[in-house]
């Protein structure tokens, strides 16, 4: 392993990482379960592909690497379809998104929880 | 960096008890079961820092991911009414200094008994049994052959957990999605060869590397329940499978006492298992051990004994 290797795997879990907040960012300041869900999803999606690569940089040989590498693919494929269920599921119960109307939008500004 | 370390630590160690004290306390049950399986993960993550990948491997599949849906779905089938718990304040007036002396009792009794531990641990006396047991991996030969008689009653308590929950009544009709989508029937299609997969490796694993009946049991269950919410498991309810069911559920149990016994036959003690039998033997027990946590699982997800 070389140093160029470690430096970018470094880069690559910082970059993850700084992902990951920004999601969790939205997770708590989004209105919804719909833009809570696109927070989610897509911001960490990418997070843990960038974690992940970074971590494989890192690993022992092409097996171990390919392993972590599986992870991200299987918690893609698994969130994806989650956050689709969980959103035609909040669909189907009633839920409507969210909507920044002009009149409304300073009420719902201030009150963007709930 | 052991300063960053003992930070990392010391902020686990505050994130559990948080954790916990939420579980425990808020009245919202569904944030209440959230912040559990929080508290699994991070207990998964100290068992990794106090190098035990075994037990956080279980502790993760079994904790985090079974337990926590089970309550989901447990907290699904509750009417909506039932969605806040009761205020605790009302009893825990009276029993607070009962309780705060007894954890204070129990800790003292924990911390004295941590004290009495022998030192450095055991693990010299199993590195050097470790040829005689016929698997490679300490805990493994710890969990299968050194001190089997744990996990027998383990795979007895489970099977005594299933045998409680089928006593509550018949089986649930499985849950009906707000929504028709295909998501949920993909997912497990498609998931369905890793989850026969993962466990085969992780059994494997096991005689030599962090792995093994439990874990892979887990993962198998996973699936299985995975299945169940998709409603694909018809077989479970019906009549005619009854019988099967129950044979695979003490499948475990059955062939670990068989084992046991048979080391009474052949040695005089019961569970010694002979070491040119010890690898077979060790890895049939784990086989059926594994399969039978699986459908053990599953088991307890129907809420019910089927087709009563």
């Amino acid at each position: 392993m070389t140093e160029w290797h470690e430096a970018l795997s470094h880069l690559l879990i910082v970059a993850g990482a700084l992902f990951f907040l920004t999601g969790s960012l939205g997770f708590i300041r989004f209105p919804d379960v719909f833009t809570r869900l696109h927070a989610l999803t897509k911001a960490d999606n990418l997070g843990l592909g960038l974690l992940c690569s970074g971590l494989a940089l890192q690993a022992g040989g092409l097996a171990e690497a390919a392993k972590i590498m599986l992870v991200w693919l299987l918690v893609l494929l698994a969130s994806g379809i989650g956050a689709t269920l969980v959103a035609s599921t909040a669909d189907a119960c009633g839920i409507r998104p969210w909507q920044n109307r002009t009149g409304a939008s300073r009420e719902a500004r201030r009150e963007p929880h709930e | 960096m052991t300063a960053l370390t003992l930070g990392f630590d010391l902020l686990l160690a505050a994130g559990l008890v948080w954790l916990g004290w939420q579980a425990l306390f808020l009245p919202r049950r569904f944030a209440a079961v959230v912040h559990f399986m929080a508290f699994n993960l991070l207990m998964a993550l100290v068992w990794v820092r106090l190098e035990a990948p075994d037990i956080a491997l279980a502790e993760a599949a079994i904790g985090a991911g079974v337990t926590g849906a089970l309550l989901l779905t447990a907290l699904g089938r509750l009417p909506s009414a039932a969605a806040v718990g009761s205020h605790p304040q009302q009893w825990h007036r009276y029993w607070r200094y009962p309780a705060i002396f007894a954890a204070c009792v129990g800790a003292g009794w924990l911390a004295w008994g941590v004290q009495r531990l022998p030192r450095p641990g055991l693990a010299a006396e199993v590195t050097a049994e470790l040829d005689a047991t016929g698997v490679s991996h300490a805990v493994t030969a710890v969990l299968l052959n050194i001190r089997a008689l744990d996990t027998l009653l383990e795979v007895a308590v489970m099977l005594g957990a299933v045998m409680l929950v089928w006593s509550l009544g018949p089986a649930l009709r499985p849950f009906a999605p707000a929504t028709s989508l295909p998501g949920l029937p993909a997912l497990s299609r498609l998931l369905h060869p890793l989850f026969l997969l993962v466990p085969t490796y992780l059994l494997w694993r096991g005689a030599h590397a962090p792995g093994g009946a439990f874990p892979a049991g887990a993962v198998l269950g996973a699936g299985g329940i995975l299945l169940l919410l998709a409603d694909r498991v018809g077989w479970m309810q019906q009549p005619r499978f009854k019988t099967l069911l129950r044979l695979l559920l003490v499948a475990g149990l059955a062939l670990f006492l068989a084992v046991g016994l048979g080391g009474l036959l052949l040695t005089g003690t019961f569970l010694a298992i002979p070491q040119a039998l010890a690898k077979s033997a060790i890895l049939a027990v784990e086989v059926a051990t594994a399969l039978s946590i699986a459908l053990m699982l599953m088991a307890l997800y129907l809420y019910g004994e089927p087709g009563r």
